[in-house]
């Protein structure tokens, strides 16, 4: 085997595993910070390993084996190693014996410990990217328009007041669940996004793992809530930006905008589903959420044929709603692109333009109005926002796609 | 696992009978679930000396440590399984007591 097969055979099974490691050893040792180093150590050998030896044939058994040895062994070197022990053991007793095939449970375990309202809600997104997502500190840091020695901060925190205040390693009661839904809610949506626009230069345009575990998670939560119409929202939002996903991205590896993709590839068994839950929230009668807004303008751009038979005026009042529930810069970059197809370019410029201070850091601000001066007419200008955002924008697909619009303009 | 649930004011006056009576409610649940450890309510910052004997020569000084428009009023030590658990507890003492509260787990 070569050494790049063995390191796409690491990097999969980090992707796959990583989570599961994790939780796993997070319930044996009761140490989130055990857990975490161990399953790197577990990772870190397996890249140096499998080149010679071969992929194992269960790489996650492989790699839980490993890292458990590997936590053991650091046990033994610290010198408060029964302490750790003793901790170990008060906390697996409190909890039920593991049935088998519980593993997803496990994760789920997981997620709620590391978002725990007890946390900050900066670290609870950070430490659950970390942890369960397997994304790396610099992939975080990207991801939240922060530094990295920030993000790592944030948790290294979190991992100690976990262990210092013992912040629980469990599912909340059914008392706890709703109010804790929201934040866990909020995590699995950037775990999607990462999957969906993923950052580093390396990395695939799309990460179909991660938008697949998100969905996946969100599933689970949404199963443990059947009543929390913000979980339903989100799957279906979800679903609906996965159904696009072949479409999002040409054969030569650039970024698709949603005016010029092929319709006819978009999954209509997702879009069914999703729309089915749009149409399921809408029944209830019941104010939505973020999320079941998202979902609905969603829904809206997959019932129409083309870009123009979007019925942006719809799409536009959807927005206005979402921005009631939550006036944030960025819900305001999109509602601008809205303003665009009804009131031209010039009105959405200066929508765009009032964000600036805020959102200067952040490429799909420079993107978007690159596009409306090149729609403008105004090539000079265009160009130069184009070089910023292809500057601040870490996704291989978008960047291509940026390039070549910046090299279009007369 | 034990917790410290500080109890933090902003107003000078004691508590209430209203109040005095809640937190003997609460109390009582605390010592019936075996939650108990210890609980206290303290006398205004302004009755505090401060002494410092670190060079030898005990230095005594006039009033709380910490000069703050919000102070420690009183205070209750928790016997919890984990924050949870002290969280819940917290919220209940913060209820009958009607200020807010700072939880803390001992080392």
């Amino acid at each position: 085997m070569s050494a790049a097969d063995a390191t796409e055979a690491v990097t999969r099974a980090c992707q796959e595993e990583w989570a599961r490691v994790v939780a796993t050893l997070t319930r044996r040792f009761g140490d989130l910070d055990i857990a975490e180093e161990a399953a790197a150590e577990a990772f870190a050998t397996a890249v140096a390993r499998w080149p010679a030896d071969g992929v194992p044939p269960r790489p996650g058994a492989w790699l839980t084996t490993t890292a458990t040895r590997k936590a053991i062994d650091r046990i033994r070197r610290e010198n408060n190693r029964g302490d750790k022990h003793k901790e170990a053991q008060m906390l697996s007793h409190n909890d039920p014996p593991e049935p088998p095939g519980a593993l997803d449970d496990d994760r789920l375990r997981l997620i709620f410990t590391c978002c725990h309202p007890a946390l900050a809600m900066q670290a609870r997104v950070a430490l659950t990217l970390r942890l369960v997502a397997g994304l790396t500190v610099p992939q975080i840091a990207r991801a939240f328009l922060v530094p990295e020695t920030t993000i790592g901060q944030r948790i290294t925190r979190a991992k100690a007041k976990i262990t210092a205040a013992r912040i629980p390693y469990r599912v909340p009661s059914a008392d706890d669940l709703p109010a804790r839904a929201g934040g866990v809610l909020a995590v699995l949506y950037l775990v999607f996004n990462e999957g969906y626009l993923a950052t580093g230069p390396g990395t695939d345009p799309v990460r179909h793992d991660l938008t697949a575990e998100a969905i996946r998670l969100t599933r689970l939560t949404r199963a443990l809530l059947p009543a929390d119409g913000e979980a339903a929202g989100l799957l279906a939002l979800m679903l609906l930006t996965q159904a696009r996903r072949t479409a999002r991205v040409s054969a030569s590896g650039e970024l698709v905008t949603l005016a010029d993709q092929d319709r006819g590839t978009w999954d209509a068994a997702l879009i069914a589903e999703g729309h089915q839950l749009v149409r399921d929230r809408l029944a209830t009668q019941v104010a939505p959420g973020r999320y079941q807004i998202l979902a609905a303008i969603s829904a809206v751009h997959t019932s129409a044929r083309d870009i123009r038979d979007t019925d942006w005026p719809q799409v536009l009042t959807l927005y206005d709603q979402l921005t009631r529930l939550d006036p944030s810069p960025v819900i305001a970059l999109n509602r601008a692109i809205a303003v665009a197809e009804i009131d031209g370019p010039q009105a959405a410029l200066a929508a765009v333009d009032r964000l600036a201070d805020r959102l200067v850091g952040y490429h799909a601000y420079h993107a978007t109005r690159a596009d409306l001066l090149r729609r403008l007419g105004r090539s000079h200008q265009s160009r130069a926002a184009y070089d910023t955002a292809i500057e601040l924008a870490g996704n291989t697909a978008e960047t291509a796609y940026l390039t070549r619009r910046r090299d279009q303009l007369g | 696992m034990q917790y410290l649930v500080s109890v933090i004011d902003d107003t000078a006056g004691l508590a209430t009978p209203d109040e005095m009576a809640a937190i003997d409610v609460f109390n009582g649940r605390l010592e019936a679930a075996g939650h108990w450890v210890f609980a206290g309510g303290l006398a205004a910052p302004g009755s505090a000396t401060v002494i410092d004997n670190r060079g030898g020569e005990a230095m005594v000084t006039d009033g709380p440590f910490l000069e703050s428009k919000e102070y420690l009023a009183g205070f209750w030590i928790i016997q919890a399984a984990d924050l949870d658990v002290a969280l819940k507890l917290a919220a209940e003492g913060s209820r009958a007591c009607n200020r807010k509260v700072e939880v803390r787990p001992f080392r």
